[in-house]
């Protein structure tokens, strides 16, 4: 006799343990195998974007700390890139070094929290999330030195950075350079060659080539898929164009090759802040910009690679104080829209972890 | 076996309970009863703390330490917190099974504890077919656990019963297989007599079998990396998911309750019981269970879990003929007689046997994978 089976309808999120914030998946499950997903977000919304409209352009910088909240530097750096454009202010050079060693070093903290979370998603109970907090806590102690804050630093400003670094600040970060690739090291040996490990991320939630460029996919999870594209190097901002760096790239853009990814890119983080500290340049850390900005008629769009992806802003000017549209693209929402062709087939449990492979940050998709 | 079984008692002057106890049977029950209860509340609470601790110290952190010395009052604070919250029943739960399914998964737990012994002769029941027993016993708890499952009317718990129940009747089979290993060189069922016959403890002889038994005890009481039934990032808290106040407590109960009854196994079945040099037998006994349980701990803290698939796939494609190769040599060195000059030879021999076939099959392990077995 066969017995009648049917398909029932999952309700993960939004407060589950793994869903990366408020986020909320309808999942259609056959016993353990999911048939379909259907996204559903919006419960983190708080409206940045038309706030923005509402506040003059330093005002929004602290607005911008708070969409990708794990990397708030990088939120700063790419919106005030595009007011830079837009009212064709220069930069100056320490600023701009200071800049990038911000950046990396969030990408580094930011990259620690998503590796951490996926190999919590595949069950090893805290161990390497914990591990990977330890050292995020130096970066974050960096940060605190610089800005004062240790998650929204509200750092950056309109032509420079709020405050030059302060005296202890370099012979800290020398310290951390010094020990940060012994711990990469140390993830390595941790879980990297690990069987369990292997056998539930190989081969599982693969995005192929052709997928992740029609999805417009960026970030680790783009380059995972063997496509090689960085606007580091593609579209160079800042003085990125100064710096000896790979973009490294993985074969098969399974679970296990995004994972790979972020660590190499950790790796390469280093590279460039290495890089940086021989050559930042004395001098001021702002240009003379007045309080109250008002750029010209026009609009800019300015990109820059983020841990996540491609992280945009696009801003329209109409001459007065507050900008008349400010537009995000943000990476963590257009990376999730290839989430259904990837877990499409898959288990409850592979569910679980190729969303963590993606790595999103609620606070980015709700805005 | 009893090749150079020295007698302990005489050496440190302390004198079992002997079976012939007297006072009787029901003077006899009343005393093991105590015995037992109080020793598994007293085993779980130490257990909990050690699993917090240690699992503190592996994760770069400190761990509970504010609840008294060292926080040593740390599972009564727990215990306290969990007994003062609300006991929510879900509205659309089956609310007798929901109230039943802790008690029945609860009771097998501690029926275990009789046939286990403490010392010579210190158990509740001396059965002749002991660790049948403690297999059939066992395997009821699986019942509670789906009862609490289905009762809750929650799918995520449904999700994490169904995975308990695959694989609860999965890893029975190399469990007993391991088992068996152990009862052909001891000559009996009776707990007792295992542990007797331990000249030298089994685990030298039966390496594979020891490691056989321990993932397959894992599994049965879901302990990482096969806690696919609680799999809190996936499946929230599994079967226990609708549960709160005195019934969650119940369920903790039952989980580190099972986690010190698979150590009291192991530490019976190979680690030689409560024999031991100096040290009286049972405390001797307790260090054991508290050695196995930090094992538990260790891989908890260090593994991830594997998929349900994977999961199956595991027990029936590399347990299953592991323990069977396992089970043949055994019988074939004990047909040859255990020669006892030899005996460190063979100890050598299953050694050997032991890191040969975990090498080969941690070579395929990563194959699990590519199987796609639909469960």
């Amino acid at each position: 006799m066969a017995l009648r089976t049917e398909p029932f309808v999952l309700n993960m999120g939004p407060v589950h343990p793994s869903t990366h914030g408020v986020f909320r998946m309808r999942a259609t499950l056959d016993g353990e195998v999911v048939i379909d997903i259907e996204p559903v977000f919006g419960y983190l919304h708080r409206g940045i974007e038309k706030l923005a409209e509402q506040r003059t352009y330093t005002g929004i910088i602290p607005l911008t700390d708070r969409l990708d909240y794990i990397s708030s530097m990088n939120n700063n750096f790419a919106y005030c890139l595009a007011v830079e454009k837009l009212a064709g202010i220069k930069v100056p050079e320490r600023a701009e070094y200071i800049r990038v060693i911000m950046a990396e070093l969030q990408r580094i903290a930011a990259l620690l929290i998503a590796v951490g979370a996926f190999l919590n998603d595949c069950g090893a109970y805290f161990t390497p999330f914990l591990y990977m907090f330890r050292e995020r806590e130096r970066i974050v102690d960096l940060f605190e030195m610089a800005s004062g804050q240790r998650l929204t630093y509200n750092y950056m400003r309109v032509g420079g950075v709020s405050q030059d670094l302060p005296e202890e600040f370099m012979p800290a970060l020398r310290k951390f350079m010094a020990m940060m690739p012994r711990f990469l090291d140390e993830y390595d040996q941790l879980l990297m060659q690990n069987e369990i490990l292997i056998a539930r991320t190989k081969g599982v939630g693969i995005l192929s080539k052709e997928q992740a460029i029609n999805s417009s996919a960026s970030g680790p999870v783009l380059r995972a898929s063997s496509v090689k594209w960085d606007i580091r190097k593609a579209d160079p901002y800042s003085v990125y164009d100064r710096f000896e760096f790979d973009v490294p790239t993985q074969a098969n853009g399974d679970c296990y090759d995004r994972y790979r990814q972020r660590v190499e890119e950790m790796r390469q983080s280093l590279r460039i802040i290495r890089q940086a500290m021989e050559q930042i340049p004395p001098g001021p850390v702002k240009a003379d910009v007045p309080h109250l900005i008002r750029p010209p008629i026009g609009e800019a769009y300015a990109r820059i690679e983020c841990p996540k992806g491609e992280l945009g802003f696009y801003l329209v000017s109409d001459n007065s104080i507050a900008p008349y549209r400010c537009h995000i693209r943000p990476p963590s929402l257009i990376n999730l829209t290839a989430l259904r062709d990837m877990v499409r087939g898959w288990k409850v449990a592979d569910l679980i972890i190729i969303f963590g492979s993606i790595d999103i940050t609620v606070g980015e998709i709700d805005r | 076996m009893a090749t150079f079984d020295f007698d302990i008692y005489s050496l440190v002057g302390f004198q079992a309970v002997p079976p012939d106890w007297p006072g009787g049977f029901w003077w006899h029950w009343l005393f093991f009863t105590v015995v037992i209860i109080s020793f598994v509340l007293a085993m779980v609470m130490g257990v909990i703390y050690i699993e917090r601790r240690g699992m503190g110290r592996m994760q770069s952190r400190l761990g509970p330490n504010r609840t008294g010395p060292f926080g040593l009052l740390q599972p009564v604070a727990d215990a306290v917190k969990v007994l003062l919250k609300e006991d929510i029943v879900p509205s659309a739960a089956d609310k007798l099974v929901h109230w039943l399914a802790p008690v029945i998964a609860f009771a097998p737990v501690l029926v275990i504890f009789a046939v286990i012994p403490f010392e010579n002769g210190a158990l509740l029941a001396d059965l002749n077919i002991g660790i049948l027993y403690v297999v059939a016993i066992s395997s009821v708890s699986t019942v509670g656990v789906f009862m609490a499952g289905w009762g809750s009317s929650n799918k995520y718990s449904l999700l994490g019963a169904m995975r308990n129940v695959a694989a609860v009747v999965s890893y029975e089979i190399p469990l007993v297989l391991a088992i068996v290993g152990v009862v052909l060189i001891a000559g009996s069922l009776s707990l007792n007599q295992i542990v007797v016959a331990q000249s030298i403890p089994f685990i030298l002889l039966q390496p594979l079998g020891f490691l056989l038994f321990f993932a397959a005890g894992c599994a049965e009481i879901n302990r990482s990396p096969f806690d696919l039934m609680e799999a809190d990032s996936e499946i929230v808290a599994g079967f226990h998911t609708e549960y709160s106040g005195m019934k969650f407590a119940m369920f903790y109960l039952v989980e580190y309750a099972e986690a010190v009854a698979i150590s009291a196994i192991i530490t019976t079945l190979f680690l030689g019981g409560w024999k031991g040099p100096l040290l009286p037998p049972w405390l001797w006994f307790v260090v054991k269970v508290v050695l196995v349980f930090c094992a538990m701990v260790w891989t908890r803290t260090t593994l991830p879990r594997i998929r349900i698939d994977q999961l199956m796939a595991f027990a029936w494609k590399f347990l299953f003929p592991m323990a069977l190769l396992n089970l043949f040599i055994t019988a074939l060195q004990v047909l040859a007689g255990w020669p006892t000059q030899l005996i460190w030879a063979m100890i050598m021999v299953n050694f050997a046997v032991m890191a040969i076939m975990v090498l080969i099959w941690s070579r395929f392990f990563f194959r699990l994978g590519w199987g796609r077995i639909e469960v």
